[in-house]
Parts: structure tokens; sequence; C-alpha cells
């Protein structure tokens, strides 16, 4: 029965037949890869259930939301990308993120900031100087940014911040030692989280409330904001608390080379 | 105007404006030609997307004339055939030169138009199956050439182009490569043919189904 030769026409329209369909996932990849897409999954956090959502450049956007699709449409709105759920956070993003969260801040993780102006950026990489379980005054950001004055703007950039608890903006609180806004739930948040990180938030603001706004060492002589971990070794009886930093220069003190105490404005 | 013109020249106004698009006129190519050259489904989807995300990051290295320069068919076909031929060499780093049942595994979800019988689609289907397996029969560079002239449908200068040949000896591969399928496909009929009854399944069919495609 084969005996007819198959023809050259005949093949090259078999060969054509050949073309297929790439699946969904591999253009939907590519924009990822490059930035023009996002994926998220959600994460467990010391205030529940969140989403992350990363792209090739790193991670994206935090997020709490009551449901997977209010978090992408609040996602479209505010970033302008599109985005689609992944099972999970890519294993490298997943251990990045949960070390830091654990407090490890040589651990870098990738963050897709673009849109962002730089003095934004420059506020969001001091907070992730700021070790767990420790706090630092808005003044104190902006003086280590060279901008000592604008201690408001910085309360806005922190405001703005895309990536709550992976950049931690609420380790950021009041000048006057309160606790300040947080933009994942408010000021209750915020404790919650500065607690879930070993901080005793209510010693800080009583301490706060009875003028305490730096402590030092009367053996050591130095002097530091005071959720610093040197500071928190000083034992109870060599602890010495001022008003300001110019009171403890006045008498002597030092500042800490580790937490850098800045004066600040009334 | 040839619509990949104006994409390369809208890339070069505005690279990110631009790529979704890309993306979605030459996804589905860069997929079948890294599925003709590997023969394995995964594969072909990791290049495919690697050849896209390589062409973003080079254009963002290109200035703006260089992008709208490029010829985007023969150069993303060109990025694909590089990165199949790295993933192959890596496979057969990894393990002798495999059997063709397990390269074969799926690969053929060309969407069927709904006119074609049952008994058409099966037929349709095994051919596919055929010819794909024939084609991985072929030497490396004679089965890029074709997988890109005649799957792709890229012009032999545009073939000659995408892996840096001459002319010349894309159409001598080409030939031979057309030859070599014929043979393969011929023996296996003949083969089938010689088998008893119940053996004669679906290669018997090869042929009279490949005629009928036309």
């Amino acid at each position: 029965m084969m005996t007819t030769p198959l023809s050259d026409a005949a093949l090259v329209a078999g060969l054509r037949d050949l073309r297929a369909a790439a699946p969904a996932s591999v253009g939907f990849g590519a924009l990822v890869a490059t930035g023009l897409a996002d994926r998220y999954a959600p994460i467990d956090t010391a205030l529940g259930r969140a989403f992350v959502a990363w792209n090739g450049r790193g991670i994206s956007w935090v997020g709490q939301a009551p449901d997977a699709a209010t978090f992408e449409s609040r996602f479209r709105a505010e970033v302008g990308r599109d985005i689609a759920p992944a099972d999970a956070l890519p294993e490298r993003l997943s251990r990045a993120i949960s070390r830091r969260l654990a407090g490890d801040r040589r651990v870098r993780i990738p963050l897709d900031l673009r849109g962002h102006t730089a003095f934004e950026v420059a506020v969001w990489t001091k907070a992730l100087e700021i070790p767990r379980g420790e706090v630092r005054p808005y003044g104190w950001v902006a003086a280590e940014i060279g901008k000592p004055k604008a201690v408001r703007a910085v309360g806005t950039a922190l405001a703005h911040n895309p990536v709550p608890l992976v950049v931690p903006c609420h380790r950021v609180v009041r000048s006057d030692g309160l606790i300040g806004q947080y933009s994942m739930g408010g000021p209750e948040a915020k404790r919650r989280v500065l607690g879930s990180e070993g901080l005793d938030t209510a010693w800080l603001e009583a301490e706060a409330g009875r003028g305490v706004r730096f402590t030092g060492s009367d053996t050591t002589h130095i002097v530091c904001n005071p959720t610093c971990r040197d500071a928190r070794r000083v034992t109870p009886q060599h602890r010495v608390t001022f008003p300001s930093l110019a009171a403890a220069a006045t008498a002597g003190y030092r500042p800490c080379k580790h937490c850098r105490p800045v004066s600040l404005a009334a | 105007m040839d619509p990949d013109d104006t994409l390369a020249r809208r890339l070069a106004k505005d690279l990110e404006a631009g790529f979704p698009d890309l993306v979605d006129l030459h996804r589905d190519r860069l997929y079948t030609i890294a599925l003709r050259l590997l023969g394995d489904r995964r594969d072909a989807e990791e290049v495919a997307q690697d050849t896209l995300v390589r062409a973003f990051r080079a254009m963002q290295g290109y200035g703006a004339d260089r992008i709208a320069s490029l010829r985007l068919r023969p150069w993303l076909a060109s990025i694909a055939v590089n990165l199949s031929r790295n993933r192959r060499r890596r496979a057969d780093d990894r393990q002798p030169p495999s059997q063709l049942e397990p390269m074969l595994e799926g690969g053929f979800d060309v969407a069927l138009d709904g006119s074609a019988g049952p008994d058409q689609r099966v037929d349709r289907r095994e051919t596919q199956q055929e010819l794909a397996a024939a084609l991985l029969r072929l030497t490396p560079s004679v089965r890029a050439a074709i997988v890109l002239r005649h799957v792709d449908g890229l012009s032999v200068a545009e073939t000659a182009d995408a892996l840096g040949r001459p002319e010349g000896t894309i159409k001598a591969q080409v030939h031979r490569g057309l030859r070599e399928l014929r043979a393969t496909l011929e023996a296996e009929a003949v083969a089938v043919a010689a088998r008893p009854a119940p053996m004669k399944t679906h290669a018997g069919r090869l042929l009279p189904a490949l005629e009928a495609i036309r």
C-alpha cells in the first residue's frame, strides 16, 4: 500500500504543521523575569496573613488584604503592572525573607524599588540597618541620610514603604518616643510587630513618657538610644538617663558608635 | 509594513512598553523552535522564556538605532537556537544520547481545527509524532536549518542570518534534511506495512495523512 513516494510539498506542509502554541507561563514568565509583571504568594507574619509580590528584579510589594483578589486589584491600581498568583515564593526569596524577619541583617534581599525617589530609597535602605528588637527616631534616619531637617519627609517616605516588614519601617518611631503611625494597621499593629521582635513597647513608651530620650552607662560614659543593644546590657545601678544629647554631653558622655544617637528637634 | 519593523521601532522608542507585544508575537514560534530542536516540552518552555529574557537584556544594552534596525525574527531565532544547543550539550554531558521515546513525551499540542473528524485527528497527531521523531534523528545543524526554514518559515536568507551560515550551506542542509526525513518516514512505513495486521497501527497511515495535509 505504501508505494507512493512522499512529495517535498507534503513534507513541507507536514513540517509547517509542527508549529505548537507555548503555554501561557512562557510569556508571563518572561514578563516577570524582566520586571514587567509580577507574581505573588501569601506569607505568614507577626500581623497574620499577608501577600508578597515579586519579579525578576526583587520583591516589589508587601501588603495585607482580606483575600488574594483584593491584593491583586490593589497591586494593579498602585503599581500599574499585571500580576498573577504563584504556588509559593521562590525558595531563595522565602529563605531570605524568613531570615530577615528573624533578625539576620546580613541577608541580602533583592528589592524592586523602581519608580520611587532617591530620597525614599535612602530612607528605606537606612531603616534596613536598624536591628531587630530596636527602634530609632525619625530624626535619626533624617540625620543618618544627611537630611537632618527632613524629619517629616522621612515619616512620609516610611508611610509609603511598598515592602513593609521586609523593610522594617516599624522600627522607626516618633522623636518624642511614642510609637507613631504604621501603614500596616496603625500604632497597635506596630506595637505588635515590635513586640514580636522582642521589644517591650510598654516599657519604651513609659520611659518616653517620663522624658527619657537617651540612656548611658556611668562606667563607660557612653550614651545610646534607649533600645540600643549596648544600652540594654547596662545594669540598673549603672544606668543613667538623659532628656537630650546636650545634657549627656554636658555630663561628659560620648555618643555610642553602634547606635549613633543624634540630637532631636523638640 | 512588516509588523516586526514597526515593533522594532517601538522597542527602540520605549523598550518596556513594546516588550509585551514582542512576547505575544514571538512566544509561540520560539517555543516551537526549541520544541522541535530538543523534543522536550519542559526544555522548550525554559528555552523560549529564556530567549525572551535574554533578548530584553540585550536590547537594554543597545542604543535606539541598533534596536530599530534589528531583524527580530532571525535575531530571536538565533538566540533560541543557541540556547537549545547549550541545553542539549549540558544534557549530553549528563547522560549518553537518549532514546527517542522519552524525548518525544507529550510534545504535540497543535490546536486542531474543528473540521477534522476523530479519525483524521488521530492520523494528524500520529503524523506529527512521526515527523517530529524523524526530525530528532537529523544531525543538529541540519535539524536547525530545517526547523527554521520549514517549521518556523524563515526565508533562506533569514535562516542563514540566524544560523550564521552562508545561504548556499543552508540550501544544501535543507535539501539534505528533507531527503533524510523522507527516507526515515518511508522506511518506517515499509516496516509497518510488513508487520502482521494488528501491528499496522499509525505509521502505516503516515504517508497518506501527510499528503492529506497539503
